[in-house]
């Protein structure tokens, strides 16, 4: 029985040949389309994402409460208001670091690193220039941060013999000229100048990172900035990037230090991918539409065409259930062959996509669009397209079976 | 009168069909028919009286305003639209004045198809009830012609043959040789005929021609739409 229907439906194909074909294309091109969007979407999300989960520590705990703590004043009347205020200096930094660092190891999976962050002016030569130290545990550094696989010069772990070594970008050493083993004096806002000997050079890409950004070990930035024992940052990283959110959420419960997960920090940038997402589904949604249009178009017209054919079919016996199907069948079958033919064409696109190379500016290296092949992409595209041309098919087809005979018989004799 | 067995294989208990509409027209009014098994039955009368409007409400293609079609002493006027349909399919065979064969099949693929519908038989024993009716109706070498290929007089044998593929016991034909030449009237003619006669079924058929009308075993005259006169011949 469905052998039969398939075989009048294929007949009413076959005989508008041109149009069927141009709605099939329509259906390809808005399933391949949205096949090669989606991969180059995520590809380029997910490399975006990754060197964001790369670069950043993926919690990090600073010196700061989200709510601002309560003051006596607070608590003894219901409204207050401060004037002539001044923050203390040099007060901040995390209280009980080590105690913070060793219930952090107990329940973490990955690692973390105290550090402390100190701004100073770096001189060489006649050069002089701001850094933003970071005095941290190279060993350790190197587990949480890309640093290690950034050095185009030395190694993190040579701080180690070295009590006052340096680790800096190598735009910040062109602009000292200064080079490995040369020496460069570090001063801080409190007037503490120590000479620091250059043991690395790291290259990350990040400009403001190579320009201005050096890395101590912790006692030596503790004495630069005139605070010894201090710490105001932990960093971690987790073995499981993606729990950063609930993982930050239990160390703020834990320490009560301000903890951001990397998806924290980069709320908006994340945001803006679905923003971007949204706006790929409605363009692909539209050229769905529009190729839906043109199926609804053309089983329009074969039933028009072929009225006598529904009134013949139902006279000898059909049902108005079999006349639905044939037509339904006929939108499903473009929908079908639109979809396969959208399937080669996305994969194509996103293989030619993926072998286009272009070269940036600056960088040295060739780079390649990033795609992701994912399968997930070709069923959402094909079902969103096959729904489609049900819907297309389906609606004349309705019109179709409800066709009384007797009008059909009657007008053609 | 109804109610009542009889041997009937069709009836009409006081049928009448008014189509609805600002001008409400009536195409049978007050139609009482019974027609046994093996009858072979001419509806005659002028253009308009309502042959055509009786033979779709008899053949379950229309359904009266007022009154029962009976089928096998069957009560219809309860069965929705699927049902109706299957009991064509099943009991009852048109032909009508044009062929109404699907254009892109074959002769041979055209006879299958109501029995596909059906699907009582392998496509084997489909394919060869195709080939001996065609072979009945002196078409055997025109299985793989399409329609297009066929003169109107095999065109209307093919539908013979159509009407007779899932084997019903009643045919229905409106004005099936009327658009044939007289070579081709005769052919079509005497296959309804040796349909009644060798195979005992029931046909009934609208004409024209009264020459025709005279050759059957009775005559059913309608008069705007009511039967001014109902006579059934010595056989
Ligand atoms: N859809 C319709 N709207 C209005 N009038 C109709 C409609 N269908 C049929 N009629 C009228 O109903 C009457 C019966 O029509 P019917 O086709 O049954 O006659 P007929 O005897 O078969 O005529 P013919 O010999 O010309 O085929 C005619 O007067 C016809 O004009
Ligand atoms: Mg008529």
């Amino acid at each position: 029985m469905f052998a039969l229907i398939t075989d009048i439906a294929l007949t009413h194909i076959a005989g508008r040949g041109r149009q069927t074909l141009v709605s099939i294309l329509g259906v390809a091109l808005g399933v391949g389309f949205s096949i090669a969007m989606a991969a180059l979407m995520q590809g380029s999300q997910e490399e975006f994402v990754t060197s964001l989960i790369d670069a950043l520590p993926h919690v990090d705990i600073t010196d700061e409460y989200r709510d601002p703590p309560r003051q006596p004043a607070d608590l003894a009347f219901d409204v207050a208001a401060y004037s002539n205020l001044r923050p203390r200096e040099d007060t901040r930094g995390i209280l009980n670091a080590t105690e913070a660092m060793t219930a952090l190891r107990a329940f973490i999976k990955g690692n973390a690193v105290a550090s402390l962050k100190v701004q100073a002016v770096a001189r060489a030569g006649g050069a002089e220039t701001g850094i933003s130290l970071t005095g941290t545990d190279p060993v350790r550094e190197a587990l949480i941060s890309s640093f290690d696989e950034d050095m185009r010069k030395g190694k993190l772990s040579d701080l180690r013999a070295s009590p006052f070594g340096i680790v800096i970008g190598d735009k910040l050493a062109a602009k000292l000229t200064v080079d490995i083993g040369d020496t460069i004096v570090v001063s801080s806002t409190g007037d503490i100048t120590r000479r620091f000997k250059v043991t690395g050079l790291f290259h990350t890409g990040v400009v403001a990172q190579d320009n201005a950004f050096g890395l101590v070990n912790l006692k030596a930035a503790q004495i630069i900035a005139g605070r010894p024992n201090a710490v105001n940052e932990i960093r971690v990283r987790l073995n499981d990037a993606q729990s950063a959110r609930d993982v930050a959420t239990q160390i703020e419960r834990l320490i009560g230090y301000k903890s951001v997960s990397w998806q924290e920090a980069n709320e908006s940038l994340l945001e803006a991918f679905f923003i971007r997402n949204i706006i790929m589904f409605t363009v692909v949604g539209a050229i769905l539409l529009v190729a839906g249009f043109g199926i609804f178009n053309i089983v329009s017209i074969i039933t028009h065409e072929k009225s006598r054919d529904i009134a013949i079919l139902k006279s000898l016996g059909f049902a108005e259930r079999d006349v639905r199907l044939i037509f339904l069948s006929e939108g499903l079958a473009m929908g079908l062959a639109g979809s396969l033919l959208g399937w080669a064409l996305g994969f194509g696109l996103t293989k030619v996509l993926a072998s286009v190379k272009f070269e940036i500016a600056q960088a040295t290296e060739v780079t390649h669009l990033p795609v992701t092949f994912d399968l997930l992409h070709y069923a959402i595209a094909a079902s969103f397209a096959i729904i489609a041309a049900a819907t297309a098919g389906y609606l004349p087809a309705r019109k179709a079976s409800k066709l009384n005979p007797v009008d059909i018989i009657r007008g053609a004799t | 009168m109804s109610g009542s067995k009889s041997n009937s294989i069709i009836s009409a208990h006081g049928v009448t069909r008014i189509l609805p509409g600002t001008v409400p027209v009536t195409l049978v009014k007050d139609i009482d028919l019974e027609i046994g098994h093996g009858e072979f039955v001419a509806i005659t009368g002028p253009s308009g009286s309502g042959k055509s409007s009786l033979l779709y409400l008899l053949g379950l293609l229309d359904v009266p305003t007022e009154g029962a079609v009976h089928i096998n002493d069957m009560p219809t006027e309860n069965l929705d639209a699927d049902a109706r349909a299957h009991l064509r399919l099943e009991t009852l065979g048109f032909v009508f004045q044009f062929h109404f064969l699907l254009p892109e099949f074959t002769t041979l693929d055209n006879i299958t198809i109501p029995m596909r519908r059906l699907g009582r038989r392998s496509r084997k024993e489909m394919d060869e009830r195709a080939r001996e009716l065609l072979e009945a109706l002196g078409m055997g070498d025109q299985a793989h012609k399409r329609p297009d290929q066929l003169s109107g007089g095999q065109r209307q044998r093919v539908a013979v043959a159509r009407a007779l593929a899932n084997d019903p016991p009643i045919i229905l034909a409106d004005e099936p040789t009327g658009s044939l030449d007289s070579k081709s009237t005769e052919q079509v003619f005497s296959i309804l005929k040796g349909i009644v006669d060798k195979e005992g079924r029931t046909v009934v058929a609208v004409t024209h021609d009264i020459d025709l009308a005279d050759r059957m075993y009775r005559r059913v005259h309608l008069i705007d739409g009511r039967i001014d006169t109902d006579v059934t011949a010595r056989r």
